[in-house]
């Protein structure tokens, strides 16, 4: 095991290298792109949740002055019955056409059918209302229950749900199901002398990103196209649009605008393919914002989900099983996170009698798309308020209950891996020791709760290159988007090795012509795996200005040390020089250096996390107010401290919106009725008060430096920590999120 | 197209003429127009304060004023906020503070402390909390923005 020792830059909090850039307006995010003769798009999209699509005349908005290209999925070369290998798992090359201009059905309200190119984008706006497309309306299913009822409408007409290897004779809804089992859990239930089973249903929700979604496509008469965006991974974008138009990845250029939130939303492409079809069609460079309304209904939410849990546990406060079934809407084609949700929903204990079945169903809303953690929130606010319910049944303190049962290294999960050194003991004995915890709780319609999460991070591939500059700077090469300060999170990282101060590493973003492939910003992997390329690079520039020393001195290579920023001969010659002087010396001893580090790591080691909150309820209203957060999280060592906290501070705040009041609402006809930021309503900071992060070290054995991802894991805790403070505080266990002042004043009886 | 309407405003204090379009807004004046992009759009109806500017000292969400209501008035983008050789103490506290992850609010954000502490140099944090609830951001819980504003306030 990593020893938790001293660095002397991995653990500061240096001003990040693109600060000034962003509190000065001088950031160029997607939106920002400009160009000359650039043209404007807009989208045309479905009225209907549900609807055959008859015929698109686009004669009417190709005559209005101004517009200078139509585009349907006519457009898009025939898809056929490709799979699409993205790295992440193979995926039906139609379904990701389909859904980013409707073919033969509209499957959600929002969802696109046609795109206008224009001179302004109000002509483009006019021109998509001038765009004549017939509909077959059909009845939309926006229920994951409901869907799955054999006599549900169907979305597609050959989806026949695949079971445990094998495929379903008719067609369904039900796109897949899957099951995990660990040991035997009936004589597991048999042992327990508690059983608590609950059901629980969670909406729809949005990531929320501020920044709208957006695309510039340039195509140059060589055939090479360039698209400029915002986007949580450049690589993945140029893989997904080379599919989609079934085009070579090396004609395709993708440049990383800077990017306004993601939380991996902006994973999937939606207009990029759409921008790119604008610019073959006019010649022209073409950029295509989406506007909020867009966003809410066409982009992925993560899904809603109805969920049962069943526990139990002997009197002694032993879990001896565990039994849960998660049904999850995908919306409009297969691929919902309910893998991830099953991964994860039992992963802070150590039970030996598990099963979990796992559901993906396809519905009438949004193609769901990863949103930090995806499946994990669902999932943990069933099992987090079942062992709170166990733990009172009982008479067990809930961080008792946690620790009795905790998972650590050596200890199964149900779905296989076998868990590495992990810091979920030590978050719980963190919360557990928090003034907050042991602070006192008695008045009227106060409450306090907590929870655990568990999120498992991944590795998956980054590059990294590092120029040294005579001055003793380095230059340092990424294809990580920076999405919350990471430029500097990976800098430190090289820094470190170098002996260099963090303010010596210049960080840039650059495309995909620049810099080795770079998975996406996403699964809390790039201060890891990003940082640990960033480490290779700098161990490879090491290496060479180690030979460059030996060079200057006449002696072997292995007679010269590095420390401390100096490197020094051994053995003989008492020589000296410093990292800084000896990079003015790289022309006279070989020329420049230029180091690089390529990773594909296998160890990102899971995370965990466990909160404590305390609400008041107002018992008129139904309203609850959130009076004291804290989030205690494992970051096996926090490389910036303070963008950490901020990772753990806005995870945290992600999920108490997601718990009170956060939800797409649909009428009957499948329209989403609250498609605005006033009507969706996030938390602003007038809900909140401050969020204490408290970071918990237990170095990860898979990474230099011990680090683990952290930006995850913190939106898993708050919805069953705020729902067993609500049960805290006015006696009344609350299993459906959002816990909005209306489902609070039903469940207490009141309306 | 609609007819474009000369206009004549200040901006960040140096005297600015452009045509817009009657429908066209403050934001999209600045963004397209005059390539002031530090102002952005998040929601383009108000509800979320990433395109708030100062306009003749009152902060406003530059999507909801029209640009030819500028004409012969003052307005304050972010771009004009620090000086040549060093930046604003709001920006400093953002810095210092880790206020920002993704960056997107954070001019609105700057903009909407600076007319904040214009007018109140010494908030307490619910006044910072009920100034700034016109702001929306994603990222940072908030906490980090709270603190930022209170120490700039501080450091005046």
């Amino acid at each position: 095991m990593l020893e938790n020792k001293e660095y002397k830059v991995i653990g500061t909090r240096p001003i990040r290298h693109d600060g000034v850039d962003k509190v000065t307006g001088r950031a160029l995010y997607g939106a920002d792109f400009q160009a000359a003769g650039l043209l404007h798009g807009r989208v045309l999209r479905s009225p209907h949740a549900h609807a055959r699509i008859i015929s698109i005349d686009t004669s009417r908005a190709e005559a209005l002055p101004g517009v200078k290209g139509v585009v349907t999925a006519k457009d898009l070369p025939d898809p056929g019955d490709k799979i699409a290998d993205l790295g992440e798992g193979a995926v039906n090359l139609k379904y990701l056409c389909d859904n980013i201009l409707a073919s033969d059905k509209a499957l959600y309200k929002g969802h696109a059918v046609a795109a206008v190119a224009a001179t302004n984008p109000h002509i483009a706006e006019e021109a998509c209302t001038l765009i004549d497309v017939e509909y077959e309306v059909l009845p939309p299913v926006l229920e994951v229950r409901q869907a799955m009822e054999p006599d549900a409408p169907l979305l597609h007409d050959h989806i026949r749900t695949t079971s445990l290897g094998e495929t379903a004779d008719e067609p369904s809804n039900v796109a897949s199901h899957i099951q995990h089992k660990l040991g035997d859990p009936e004589k597991g239930f048999a042992e327990a002398d508690v059983i608590i089973e609950r059901e629980f249903v969670t909406g729809t929700v949005h990531q929320g990103y501020i920044e709208p979604h957006n695309a510039t496509a340039h195509y140059n008469q060589d055939g090479q196209l360039t698209i400029w965006c915002s986007t949580q991974g450049a690589f993945t974008v140029r893989e997904q649009v080379a599919e989609i138009l079934q085009y070579p990845i090396s004609k395709i250029k993708v440049v990383p605008m800077e990017i306004g939130g993601g939380f991996g939303g902006k994973i999937s492409v939606y207009i990029k393919p759409v921008a790119a079809l604008l610019a073959k069609k006019t010649g022209k460079p073409v950029k295509v914002l989406m506007n909020r309304a867009d966003v809410f209904e066409g982009t992925g939410p993560t899904p809603a989900s109805f969920i049962r849990v069943k526990m139990g546990a002997t009197n002694e406060g032993k879990i001896t099983a565990a039994e849960a079934y998660l049904a999850f809407e995908a919306g409009a084609y297969p691929g919902s996170p309910v893998g991830p949700g099953a991964m994860c929903i039992f992963a802070p204990y150590n039970i030996e009698n598990v099963i979990i079945d796992g559901y993906d169903v396809v519905v009438n809303k949004p193609k769901t798309a990863p949103y930090r953690a995806p499946g994990a929130p669902n999932a943990a606010f069933g099992s987090e308020t079942v062992v709170d319910e166990i733990a009172e049944k009982l008479g067990i303190d809930p961080l008792e209950i946690r620790l009795l049962n905790a998972a650590k290294a050596g200890d199964r999960r149900a779905d296989g891996p076998v868990h590495p050194r992990i810091g979920c003991i030590e978050t719980v004995e963190a919360a557990k020791a928090h003034p907050h915890y042991t602070a006192p709780n008695g008045k009227k319609h106060h409450g306090r709760g907590v929870a655990s999460g568990y999120w498992f991070n991944i590795g998956l591939e980054s590059s990294v290159t590092i120029n040294v500059n005579a001055d003793g700077t380095i230059n340092l090469i990424e294809g990580s988007t920076d999405i919350g300060g990471t430029r500097a999170s990976i800098a430190m990282q090289a820094a470190e090795v170098l002996g260099i101060s963090a303010e010596s590493v210049n960080p840039s973003v650059v495309d995909t012509e620049s810099v080795g492939y770079t998975a996406v910003t996403g699964g809390s992997r790039t201060t890891y795996a990003t940082g640990y390329a960033a480490y290779e690079a700098a161990q490879d520039v090491k290496r060479q200005m180690i030979a460059r020393a030996a060079k200057l001195w006449e002696v072997d290579e292995a007679n010269v040390q590095f420390a401390d920023g100096e490197f020094s001969s051994i053995n003989g010659k008492e020589e000296q020089i410093s990292f800084r002087d000896l990079c003015g010396r790289l022309g006279e001893t070989g020329g420049p250096i230029v180091g690089s580090g390529t990773v594909n790591p296998g160890g990102a080691g899971g995370a965990y996390a466990t909160h404590v909150v305390d609400v008041a309820v107002d018992e008129e209203t139904g309203k609850v107010d959130i009076l004291r957060y804290t989030a205690v999280q494992d970051a096996g060592k926090a490389i910036h401290p303070s963008y950490v906290e901020g990772q753990i501070q806005g995870g945290a705040v992600q999920g108490i919106g997601w718990a009170l009041n956060e939800e797409y609402i649909y009428n009957a006809e499948g329209e989403m009725t609250n498609a605005s930021f006033l009507d969706y309503r996030m938390p602003t900071c007038l809900d909140l008060p401050m969020i204490d992060a408290v970071i918990v070290e237990v170095p990860n054995p898979g990474h230099p430096y011990g680090v683990r991802g952290v930006g995850e894991v913190p939106i898993v805790p708050p919805m069953a920590a705020i729902a067993n403070a609500i049960y805290d505080a006015i006696g009344v266990r609350m299993t459906e999120l959002p816990m909005s002042p209306d489902r609070l004043l039903k469940a207490m009886g009141k309306i | 197209m609609a007819r474009r309407s000369h206009v004549q405003t200040t901006i960040n204090g140096e005297t600015v003429e452009f045509l817009c379009e009657p429908r066209q807004s403050l934001l999209e004046v600045l963004r397209d127009e005059l390539h002031l992009t530090g102002a952005k759009e998040g929601c383009n109806n108000g509800n979320c304060g990433a395109c708030s500017v100062i306009l003749d000292g009152r902060l406003v969400n530059s999507c909801l004023v029209l640009g030819v209501e500028t004409e012969g008035k003052s307005v304050e983008t972010i771009e004009g906020l620090a000086e040549p050789d060093k930046l604003h103490p709001i920006q400093d506290a953002f810095l210092e503070n880790a206020a920002l992850q993704c960056g997107i609010c954070t001019p609105g954000f700057i903009m909407s402390a600076k007319a904040l502490l214009d007018q109140n140099p010494n908030p307490t944090e619910h006044e910072v909390r009920y100034w700034l609830a016109g702001n929306l951001c994603r990222c940072t819980g908030y906490d980090k923005i709270v603190r930022a504003v209170l120490d700039a306030a501080a450091a005046k």
